[in-house]
C-alpha cells in the first residue's frame, strides 16, 4: 500500500511564488524515505501541503488511501509531524505538550498519560518532563517534538530537518531510534541538509529542486548515478607540485594532500599505480564530501546551468 | 509507532477524537487561565473593590437612587457584566494569539479536529474565564452591597451569550492580528468606549434625546441592560429583543469566525 500518493501537485503563493511545478511522488508503507533539495526548493511546502498548514493549489494528496479534499481528517490521523521549527508551547511543562498533543488526535487521557511516559522515557526526556519546555535545550526541545509526533503512533512519520543543530552524539541516538520506529512498521518521510543522513537512513530518495522532482530512486540506485567521486589522498611526504597522472583531474591542496577526481570509467587500481611509480606514498584516503551530497551538488548544479540556458 | 498488541491503539472514530479533542483543548485552556491567575484572576477582583469604593460608596452616596436602586446596587450588574466583557475577549484574544505568534496554533491544525471544534474550545475558554471573573466580581459586590436576583435564568443567559459573543469577538481580533498592537488596539479603542457607554454606570433615560438614539446602536446597551433585568428587574431596553440581539450576535459571529478559519485567514499560507 503507498503511504504517500501525490499527482500533480502545485503551489503557488499570493506572492505570485511558484514554490510546486506539478510533483509526482509515491512513497510505500514501511518505506524510510528521503526528500532532499537545496532551501526554497519546495520541501517544506509539500510537506505542509500534507498536513493541511499549506493550501494547494492545484493536484491530488493521498496518505494510505485517505484523500485530503474528501478525508482530511482520516489522512490526518495517519500523520504525525516533527516541523522544521519549534512549535510547541514554550511555557507549557514538557509532559502536558505530550499529553495534550494526544488528546487532539482522540487518545484517551488514560492511554495518553501512559504513551507520554513511554516516549519521553524512550527519547531520554522523562527526567524533564516537569521542566517548562522554554528551558531545554535545542536538542531536547527537538527531541521533544519527535515524542509528541509519535504520541498518537501514526503510520507515517514526516520529520522536516530533525537533526538540525543537534551534535553528533544526540544526531546519533535520534538516528538508532527513528531506524528502531521504523522496523516496527511506521513509514518515516525525512529532509535532512545532513546528506550522510539520508544516505545511512533512508532506502529511497527524491531530490526536489525549483518545484519539481529532479529524481526519484532508491537510495543504491542514486548513488550509482553518480559519474564521478572526488577523493582525497594523504601523502606520507612532502610533494612539490600534483604528480603526474594524465586523464585525471588533479590538485594539491597542500603539499601532504592531493585531491582527484574518480569517474566511473576509471580505477582507483590505476591511480595507485601510477602513484606507486611515481614514488608517492599514500597513507589514508577518503571521499572529499559525502557521496550523496556530491551527486546532489551536481543535480542541482545541472539544473541550474540547464535553466540559465533555457533562459 | 504501530503497536500491534496494543488493543487500545486502534484508530479512534471522528466522533471520540472531537469529543476528547474539545475536552483537551477545553482543560488547556482552564489550566492557562489558573496557570497565570495573577494575571486573570486577580486584576478583575482590584478593579472591581476600586470601582465599588470610588463610585459605589464614595460618589454613589450623593448620587442617590437609579432605577429605584441605590447606585451601588444600580452598577454592580453593569461592573460584573464589565468584567465578563473584557476578561472573554481578552482570554481568546491573547490566548489564540499567542498560539499563532508561538506557532503552537500548528498543533491543533495538523490534528484531526475540524475548524469549527477548535473555535468552540477556545471561545470555552473566553466563557470559563468570563464566568470565572463574574463569580469574582460578584463576591467584591456582596461585600459591599446586597444584590437581589429576580431573574436567575435571565441573569445566567445573558451573562453566558455575552461571554460567547465577546470570546468570538476576541477570536475574530486574533485571526486577523499580525502583532501584539493590533490585539490592544480594539480593546483600548473601541471596546472601552462602547463598555463605558454602554449603560453600565447610568440609566440612557439620563441622556439627551440624540445621545438616547445613538446608545441603542450599542449591543452592549443590551446586554447590560438584560443582566441589569435579571438582578433588579429594571431595564432601559426590552429585554426579549436584548436576548435576541445577543443570539443573532453569536450566531452571525461564530459563522464569520470558522468560515475565515476554514478559508486560512491570518492561519494557513
Amino acid at each position: 500500500m503507498k503511504a504517500l500518493s501525490i499527482r500533480g501537485l502545485t503551489k503557488t503563493y499570493r506572492n505570485g511564488v511558484q514554490a510546486l511545478r506539478g510533483i509526482d511522488l509515491d512513497v510505500q508503507e514501511g518505506d524510510f524515505f528521503a526528500l532532499l533539495g537545496p532551501n526554497g526548493a519546495g520541501k517544506t511546502t509539500i510537506i505542509g501541503i500534507i498536513v493541511s498548514l499549506v493550501t494547494k493549489s492545484g493536484g491530488k494528496v493521498e496518505v494510505f488511501g485517505y484523500d485530503i479534499d474528501r478525508a482530511l481528517a482520516h489522512a490526518k490521523s495517519c500523520i504525525g509531524l516533527v516541523p522544521q521549527e519549534i512549535n510547541f508551547n514554550q511555557f507549557e511543562k514538557v509532559f502536558t505538550i505530550i499529553v495534550n498533543q494526544a488528546g487532539f488526535y482522540g487518545i484517551p487521557r488514560r492511554l495518553a498519560l501512559e504513551r507520554a511516559e513511554r516516549y519521553l522515557r524512550q527519547l531520554q526526556l522523562w527526567d524533564k518532563r516537569d521542566q517548562i519546555a522554554r528551558s531545554l535545550s535545542g536538542g531536547m526541545k527537538r527531541r521533544l517534538m519527535i515524542a509528541r509526533a509519535l504520541v498518537h503512533e501514526p503510520r507515517l512519520l514526516i520529520l522536516d530537518e530533525p537533526t538540525a543543530g543537534v551534535d553528533i552524539e544526540i544526531r546519533r541516538s535520534m538516528w538508532a531510534f527513528l531506524r528502531g520506529i521504523n522496523e516496527q512498521g511506521t513509514t518515516i518521510i525525512l529532509t535532512t541538509h545532513y546528506l550522510e543522513e539520508a544516505e545511512s537512513l533512508c532506502r529511497n530518495i527524491a531530490i526536489i529542486d525549483g518545484g519539481r522532482i529532479i529524481e526519484n530512486d532508491s537510495m543504491a540506485g542514486v548513488i550509482r548515478k553518480l559519474s564521478h567521486e572526488t577523493f582525497v589522498l594523504n601523502l606520507r611526504c612532502a610533494v612539490a607540485g600534483p604528480p603526474p597522472l594524465p586523464g585525471y583531474v588533479s590538485r594539491m591542496t597542500d603539499d601532504h594532500t592531493l585531491e582527484i577526481e574518480v569517474s566511473k570509467e576509471q580505477s582507483l587500481n590505476d591511480i595507485f599505480a601510477r602513484l606507486t611509480q611515481g614514488g608517492v606514498e599514500v597513507v589514508s584516503m577518503r571521499n572529499k564530501v559525502n557521496r550523496l551530497e556530491e551527486l546532489f551538488m551536481r543535480l542541482v548544479q545541472s539544473k541550474g546551468a540547464a535553466s540559465a540556458q533555457g533562459n | 509507532m504501530r503497536r500491534e498488541t496494543d488493543v487500545e491503539a486502534t484508530a479512534p472514530s471522528l466522533a471520540s477524537i472531537h469529543r476528547i479533542g474539545f475536552k483537551t483543548i477545553m482543560r488547556r485552556e482552564f489550566g492557562r487561565i489558573l496557570r497565570i491567575w495573577g494575571q486573570t484572576l486577580l486584576p478583575p477582583a482590584v478593579t472591581a473593590t476600586l470601582y465599588f469604593i470610588i463610585f459605589g460608596s464614595l460618589i454613589g452616596r450623593r448620587i442617590g437612587t437609579m432605577g429605584g436602586y441605590d447606585y451601588m446596587q444600580y452598577i454592580a450588574p453593569g461592573l460584573i457584566m464589565m468584567a465578563v466583557i473584557t476578561n472573554s475577549y481578552g482570554n481568546v484574544v491573547s490566548s489564540f494569539f499567542g498560539a499563532k505568534f508561538g506557532k503552537h496554533i500548528e498543533e491543533l491544525l495538523v490534528a484531526p479536529l475540524p475548524n469549527w471544534l477548535i473555535v468552540i474550545g477556545y471561545i470555552s475558554g473566553g466563557v470559563i474565564r468570563g464566568l470565572l471573573v463574574g463569580v469574582v466580581v460578584s463576591c467584591v459586590a456582596l461585600f459591599f452591597t446586597h444584590i437581589p436576583v429576580q431573574h436567575p435564568l435571565q441573569v445566567a443567559a445573558s451573562v453566558l451569550l455575552t461571554s460567547v459573543v465577546f470570546s468570538l469577538g476576541g477570536f475574530f481580533n486574533a485571526i486577523f492580528a499580525k502583532n501584539f498592537d493590533q490585539i490592544s488596539w480594539f480593546p483600548t479603542f473601541i471596546l472601552t468606549p462602547m463598555i463605558y457607554l454602554g449603560g453600565v454606570f447610568y440609566s440612557v433615560s439620563l441622556l439627551p434625546e440624540w445621545a438616547q438614539r445613538l446608545s441603542y446602536a450599542n449591543p452592549i446597551l443590551y446586554m447590560v441592560n438584560a443582566f441589569r433585568h435579571g438582578f433588579l428587574g429594571t431595564s432601559d431596553v426590552n429585554v426579549g429583543l436584548a436576548f435576541a440581539i445577543m443570539a443573532a450576535f453569536a450566531i452571525a459571529m461564530f459563522t464569520v469566525v470558522v468560515m475565515l478559519m476554514n478559508r486560512g485567514a491570518g492561519i494557513r499560507e
